[in-house]
């Protein structure tokens, strides 16, 4: 019974939106203010019983309700607690089911925060955004329930995936889902500005903390992501250049762009049609990465199981979203000139070459990932495009971006003053330069370019975005204020610093990790990058529902006690399968990794040990960039409400850019 | 419809005796001849593909037929033999899919190409944006008034 | 107007990929063809599985249109199999021959003792080597083989009535008519 009320709800949350995506519409074509305001009410419907449906969901898992096939299927009554409420985004139909949900959610706060805008606009938004509602749900509810009954109803589940039991997996999707669905967000907003023809200032200042929310959940997601490859899968690797990964990496290079983009329409009114064009792109490249994960039209070690008939469905709502938005876009796109005039050394500029790199990144991306299935569709055979290829194309492009990266917040809008940046960016660039060709020496003696490079830029990114701070901060007089920041500023400074502190993580792993692969044992003791590796003893585990061999290894350097480090292979019950967990001890400047292979005589086992300098940075710096992403999203010029009322818009504010 | 339910059935049938225990790693105690040797033989193999799995590397897939190919790879450079060599003799009983890095041939000169085309491309249409912009002659003065008013008037009603 | 053009090339770019990513849907990228096609079966010297003494090469296998199936013990969609080679053994339209992969020479022969041997010739290839050499990812795989030696198709996964009809058969009757021209000639 509760099952099909879960089922129920969702298609009243489907009808509310399909409410919500005519009314408000209706009204604005008839003039009919009454019918506008429908949209508030109709958005809160709509998250409040797709949001009823996911607890119903959540609940069958909790009881272990095995009567429901999705249930059956991922999850098991030995599984823990919190793994069974993960399970709920841990298969095809129940992330679409969290995709959805998502969506309403940003639907709700949209509704909710957008009061201060203009009505018609916002009722537009919140149009839009039912539009995509109803085509997922559409989607759910006739090709993938998660509310499905099974008969007979089998005893026992089927357990999950062991390879998403596992915290990281628990918030790497719905961060991912947030931040894919949040630029449906921007998208709305695009596509209300061009049904209103009024491509404005105001709406790019409308748009940008939403798109600031959708890239900062993106951002937390694809790392979270990312860490949990490099511990989970046992392969220390952080990024493979998969299409699953590529799918949500693209919409982020291009949410981006478009923070960029969306700044210099706000305050000069100037790249109108680049900025919607941009909020099109990052939504649609959202869509792909669905249609990607979930068609099976590319092999990825990621994606849900293959289903013709659900890329199909996809594929529809890819063509109608997509197509629809840029046919729309190609009618309505402003042809006024843009007011603004700005010089070739300029602000505009930086930004504007910051985008152009941005979207060519993402081109080769996407080239790259598309590649092997425009050959096979052209009937020329199969081909693999890979990680070399990636880094050959992709690593060029940025470190031209880097280097716009640091001359950016250094310029001015407009016109630079002669001179004046020669004698701001001066100091940064000796730095740099001199960082850059030290690394590689200081490393290992020998010279590496990608170190030079890597390191090099990461340094002038950093020198030259403390020098733009210096500024900004300084007054005429010489004092510093740190009053004188705007949030928005702040963030950027944050922002770009994580960049550059994942570039430096990123470039020292890539070019100075060490790793063995021994046979070990009890007493058997092995050396790595200074370290000691002593083979203590193997333990047998049982866990919750698998049984494991533990290996016990005590690391050692200079006859100190370094950690005692645990790698595990676990035989999971359900499922009959092996999985291996390594065992890692962290640190700020290294690693220490093992993962433990197979048994190679009664008490030995292969082992791998792994020496990984810097690679906490890599993460480091994302959470640098989300820090910095929350404090531009919460700059005073977004806040909507009355002075009066600052210090409630303030909290709201913080809670919408944490939600 | 029918035959791709079919070609779905297959596909898991064949799964099945793939995908075994796929994701316990795999981990090799060979002994290399030299450290520079294993470093470049696990360049080599991190460049190669499982021509069975799920789009993984010869390292990372612990398959039967990826660790027969591995332990190849590993032995021809032990061996001394040139990186060409080995990518030959994979790519005659594999095919052009084992390349994580496909050949520069007719058919990929897109995707060599493509992203210089690309940056190529977008600086010309950005050179030339920034240039007419600067000379278009506009009356700026008139324009951004209204457009500030406009602005203005937009935002004072946000504030409200 | 010409302005306004402009604003359709992201539309146009749009419907490209889309046509391609419609066409990917009906495509399967794990299905690949064999870099063998159109080459002789490459040179081997191995064991009979039943008969150590007994040595094949890959001159015995010419001479017939012939089927190489790759199997194992291990592997569960070749049993799954068994039964259609059964079924075409005693059809005899042409000699299948057995490539036992990566097993163990006592269960594969007691596996045939108890399920039935469809095989004409079976051949031990313990460590993999003819695998490698063919270009084998996964059991079972069958090859076609035409009079010449010559390898024509490689089918990855197990062979039903519906691969046979097909893909197989046909293509196995145009070897055998060609073959026939060639003997004939």
């Amino acid at each position: 019974m509760i099952p099909e009320l879960g089922h129920l709800s969702l298609i009243i949350g489907l009808a509310f939106a399909f409410l919500l995506a005519s009314v408000p519409l209706i009204g604005v074509a008839r003039k009919d203010q009454y019918l506008v305001r429908y949209a508030w009410p109709l958005s809160y419907g709509m998250f409040f019983f797709i949001f009823l449906s996911v607890v119903v969901l959540g609940y069958s898992f909790a009881i272990d309700d095995f009567s429901v096939a999705y249930v059956a299927h991922h999850s098991n009554s030995e599984l823990p607690i919190f793994f069974k409420i993960a399970a709920v985004w841990g298969g095809h139909e129940g992330s679409l089911l969290f995709w959805v949900f998502a969506l309403s959610c940003w639907a709700a706060a949209v509704a909710f925060f957008s009061k201060g805008l203009e009505e018609v606009f916002t009722a537009r938004v919140l149009a839009v955004l039912a539009m995509i509602t109803i085509g997922f749900t559409l989607f759910m509810v006739l090709t993938s329930s998660p509310f499905e009954r099974l008969f007979p109803v089998p005893m026992e589940g089927r357990d999950l995936n062991p390879m998403l039991q596992d915290v990281g997996l628990i918030f790497h999707p719905p961060m991912l889902y947030l931040g894919y669905v949040g630029f449906a967000v921007s998208f709305a907003f695009a596509i209300a500005a061009l049904m209103g023809g009024s491509l404005d200032s105001a709406w790019a200042r409308w748009s940008r903390p939403w798109t600031l929310a959708a890239w900062i959940f993106l951002t937390g997601g694809i790392s979270l992501g990312s860490w949990w490859a490099y511990y989970e899968l046992g392969w220390g690797g952080w990024w493979f250049w998969d299409p699953v990964e590529n799918a949500s990496f693209m919409p982020w290079l291009i949410g981006t762009a478009l923070l960029h983009s969306v700044i210099v329409t706000e305050k000069r009114a100037a790249f109108r049609n680049w900025t919607v064009l941009l909020s099109i792109f990052a939504f649609s490249l959202s869509l792909l990465g669905t249609f990607i994960v979930r068609s099976g039209v590319l092999t990825s070690v990621h994606s849900f199981a293959a289903d013709p008939s659900r890329g199909m469905f996809i594929l529809l709502l890819l063509g109608l979203a997509v197509g629809g938005s840029l046919t729309l876009f190609a009618f309505r796109a402003s042809e006024m000139k843009s007011p603004a005039r700005f010089e070739l050394k300029s602000k505009e500029t930086m930004l504007l070459v910051c985008n152009i790199l941005l979207t060519v990144a993402c081109g080769t991306v996407l080239l790259g990932t598309l590649y092997p299935l425009l050959i096979d569709a052209l009937n020329m055979g199969k081909i693999s495009v890979g990680p070399p290829y990636f880094n050959a194309v992709f690593v060029p492009i940025v470190l031209v971006l880097f280097v716009f990266m640091g001359i950016g917040p250094n310029i001015r809008w407009k016109k630079s003053k002669p001179g004046e940046l020669k004698a701001k960016l001066l100091v940064p660039a000796i730095i740099a330069t001199v960082a850059g060709v030290a690394a590689p020496f200081l490393a290992d003696g020998q010279f590496n370019i990608w170190v030079m490079m890597g390191v090099g830029t990461a340094t002038w990114v950093t020198a030259s975005t403390f020098r733009a701070a210096l500024d900004i901060t300084k007054d005429k007089d010489g004092s510093f204020s740190l009053a004188r920041m705007g949030r928005s500023q702040l963030g950027m400074i944050i922002a770009h610093l994580g960049i550059a502190v994942s570039v430096v993580g990123g470039t020292m792993v890539s070019n100075y990790s060490i790793e063995k692969s021994v046979r070990m044992g009890p007493g058997i003791s092995q050396e790595l990058a200074g370290y000691t590796f002593n083979y203590i003893e193997t333990k047998n585990v049982v866990g919750p529902n698998y049984t494991a061999q533990q290996g016990q290894v005590e690391v050692t350097k200079d006859g100190e006690f370094v950690a005692l480090l645990r790698p595990d292979r676990r035989q999971y019950n359900v499922r009959t399968m092996d999985m291996t967990e390594a065992g890692i001890d962290w640190g700020l400047f290294r690693d220490l990794y093992i993962t433990m292979g197979d048994p190679l005589s009664r008490t030995q086992f292969a082992v791998r040990l792994n020496y990984k300098p810097f690679v906490r940075w890599l993460w480091f710096g994302s959470i640098f960039m989300m820090v910095g992403g929350v404090f531009a999203a919460s700059d005073k010029r977004y806040r909507t409400k009355k002075v009066t009322e600052a210090s409630k818009a303030d909290a709201k504010k913080a809670k919408l850019a944490t939600a | 419809m029918n035959k791709l339910i079919f070609k779905f059935l297959g596909m898991i049938l064949l799964s099945m005796t793939l995908i075994s225990s796929a994701f316990a790693t795999p981990v090799d105690t060979y002994e290399f001849k030299s450290v520079d040797k294993q470093k470049r033989a696990l360049e080599l193999a991190h460049s190669l593909r499982c021509p069975q799995c799920q789009n993984q590397n010869l390292i990372d897939s612990n398959s039967p037929v990826a660790q027969d190919l591995r332990l190849e790879v590993y032995q021809m450079v032990d061996a001394g033999k040139a990186d060409d060599e080995i990518i030959e003799f994979m790519t005659s009983r594999y095919g052009e899919f084992v390349l994580y890095k496909p050949r520069m041939e007719a058919k990929t000169y897109a995707l060599w190409l493509g992203p210089v085309a690309l940056l190529l491309f977008g600086l010309l249409i950005g050179f030339f944006f920034i240039r007419k912009q600067r000379i278009t002659e506009v009356d700026e003065q008139e324009l951004s008034a209204e457009d500030q008013k406009e602005l203005d008037k937009l935002l004072k009603r946000a504030d409200k | 107007m010409k302005k306004r053009l402009v604003l359709f090339i992201p539309l146009v770019l749009f419907l490209v990929m889309g046509v391609f990513l419609y066409k990917g849907l009906f495509l399967n990228p794990q299905n690949l063809d064999s870099a063998l096609e159109g080459k002789p079966i490459p040179a081997f010297q191995l064991e009979r599985l039943e008969d150590r003494g007994d040595l094949i090469t890959n001159e015995s296998l010419k001479g017939k249109v012939s089927l190489l199936n790759v199997w194992a013990t291990w592997c569960p969609s070749c049993k799954y199999e068994h039964p259609y080679l059964m079924r075409l053994a005693r059809q005899d339209i042409l000699p299948i021959y057995g490539i036992n992969y990566r097993d163990e020479r006592a269960m594969a022969i007691r596996e045939l003792n108890r399920q039935g041997d469809p095989y004409t010739v079976n051949i031990f290839d313990h460590d993999g080597r003819l695998g490698l050499d063919l270009g084998v990812y996964g059991a079972p795989e069958s090859y076609l083989v035409d009079h010449n030696g010559i390898i024509r198709y490689r089918y990855a996964g197990p062979i039903d009535q519906r691969v046979w009809n097909e893909t197989l058969f046909p293509m196995i009757e145009e070897l055998q008519a060609a073959a026939k021209l060639d003997g004939a000639s």
